[in-house]
């Protein structure tokens, strides 16, 4: 199976690979090990889960922050902090492939994102295509709260 | 083979007390030859995380949904599903999930349009058999695959279709979605409009009983009396009426179904499974506000 990567930011094209080279069950465990990588939430978030985005009642709790760190020189970048419930492993999994393709990357950068990315990782038989809208909507919800940030040209 | 019934109180008082384990009765049987435990989750990876001894997952996408056709498994691939683990015609089938159930009703239900003669749920779910200290597991147990055979699915006694429902209006219709989505208010979960409807409201004369009315804190259904408060005293429902019950895609309303069904002995419930995902999008059916 091969997926379109070139127009990818290159840590994201490189999950994509992984997830795409293996079959559909070792693509469940890469999505599981990808969950319980997700790293915990800085201690200032620590009291705010209670704002956590909660989509309606069929869909699991996510928490979902975005910050852009400008240093004095250099690009801003864009930083991503999840939370969502263990008894939630795929919304985990799908935070942790967001989290380890974008994290760190410029505005710009996850800003030109596709947003047909979510369905390159070879899961939406995996796991059915109805749940690859919740992976959609958390790329589009990031994509929102930078464009927010960092309105850029007008388009 | 069939196992015998959990003769805890609770359960003994409910219509059909043979469509109902609780944990104790679990722990006690598991492992014993003729029972299959099944997990049905709303998150596809929960199994994988650990699960009860010896189950199996029981995916309600990827192996009870038709993949082309917005509709249920044909005989010939329930077979293949039900063989796939271990499960004869024979089989006591125990279905527990998360959720408090949900998905775990919707299966048992599917199972139901195949007439398997014993299945049942765990009381409580997933959750009971944590809270319980019960044991989990992430071996993936081997079963030989076994005969189960091919049974044309018979929708005629459990599933309504939109048809049936246009026909049904003025009978007992139970509306088990959030306040939010019956009022009309709600249209479709945030940041899924794709999931959505094209009007918001209800089926004209549709009650609103939400699902987790009866579901108790912990998960598990409430006493029967509790659960005939709400639906025969305040509701005015009766055993003998012709009850449709609808959700969003038929889920939640498996769940009320079941204790519509199993709990209370209600002679005739029906399953729109269509639910706001099809009437609100239907050109002109009625709607209420």
């Amino acid at each position: 199976m091969t997926s379109q990567t070139t127009d990818l930011p290159a840590a994201m094209a490189e999950l994509v690979e992984d997830f795409t080279a293996v079959g559909e069950a070792d693509r469940l465990q890469l999505l599981l090990e990808l969950s319980k990588e997700l790293p915990d939430l800085p201690s200032r978030y620590a009291d705010r889960t209670a704002e956590m985005e909660r989509v309606h009642e069929c869909q699991s709790p996510l928490f979902l922050a975005v910050e852009v760190e400008r240093e004095s020189e250099g690009e801003p970048a864009v930083r991503l902090f999840f939370d969502a419930p263990p008894e939630a492993p795929t919304t985990r999994g799908f935070a942790g492939i967001l989290h380890e393709s974008l994290d760190g990357l410029s505005p710009a950068q996850v800003l030109a994102v596709p947003d047909d990315a979510p369905y390159r990782f070879g899961l939406a038989a995996a796991v059915s295509p109805l749940r690859m809208r919740g992976m959609v909507a958390m790329l589009s919800r990031i994509k929102r709260h930078v464009a927010a940030d960092h309105p850029g040209p007008p388009r | 083979m069939s196992l015998p019934h959990d003769p805890a109180d609770k359960i003994a008082e409910y219509a059909h007390p043979e469509r109902l384990v609780s944990v104790p009765w679990l722990q006690e049987h598991l492992g014993q030859p003729g029972l299959v435990v099944l997990e049905s989750d709303e998150d596809v990876l929960l199994y994988e995380t650990g699960h009860i001894p010896g189950a199996q997952k029981l995916d309600w996408h990827l192996d009870l949904n038709d993949p082309l056709t917005r509709d249920y498994v044909d005989g010939e691939r329930f077979a293949e599903v039900m063989q796939a683990r271990g499960v004869t015609r024979e089989s006591t089938v125990v279905i527990y999930g998360d959720k408090s159930n949900w998905w775990a009703a919707y299966a048992l239900w599917v199972l139901t349009l195949f007439g398997h003669p014993d299945v049942r749920l765990l009381d409580g779910g997933r959750a009971a058999w944590l809270a319980a200290g019960g044991e989990m597991t992430t071996e993936v147990p081997q079963v030989e695959s076994t005969g189960y055979p091919v049974v044309t699915r018979d929708d005629t006694g459990v599933r309504a279709f939109r048809e049936d429902v246009l026909e049904h209006l003025g009978k007992p219709l139970v509306d088990v979605r959030s306040p939010g989505e019956f009022s009309g208010e709600l249209l479709h979960m945030p940041d899924y409009p794709q999931e959505g409807a094209m009007r918001g409201g209800h089926i004209p004369g549709a009650a609103s009983v939400p699902w987790a009315r009866a579901a108790a804190e912990d998960g598990t259904f409430r006493p029967r009396a509790e659960l005939e408060a709400i639906y025969q005293q305040e509701q005015g429902l009766r055993p003998d009426d012709e009850v449709v019950a609808y959700c969003r895609i038929g889920e939640r309303s498996s769940h009320t179904w079941f204790v519509l069904t199993h709990l209370l002995g209600f002679d005739s419930v029906r399953n729109y499974d269509g639910s706001w995902t099809e009437w609100g999008n239907s050109v002109r059916v009625p709607v209420e506000r």
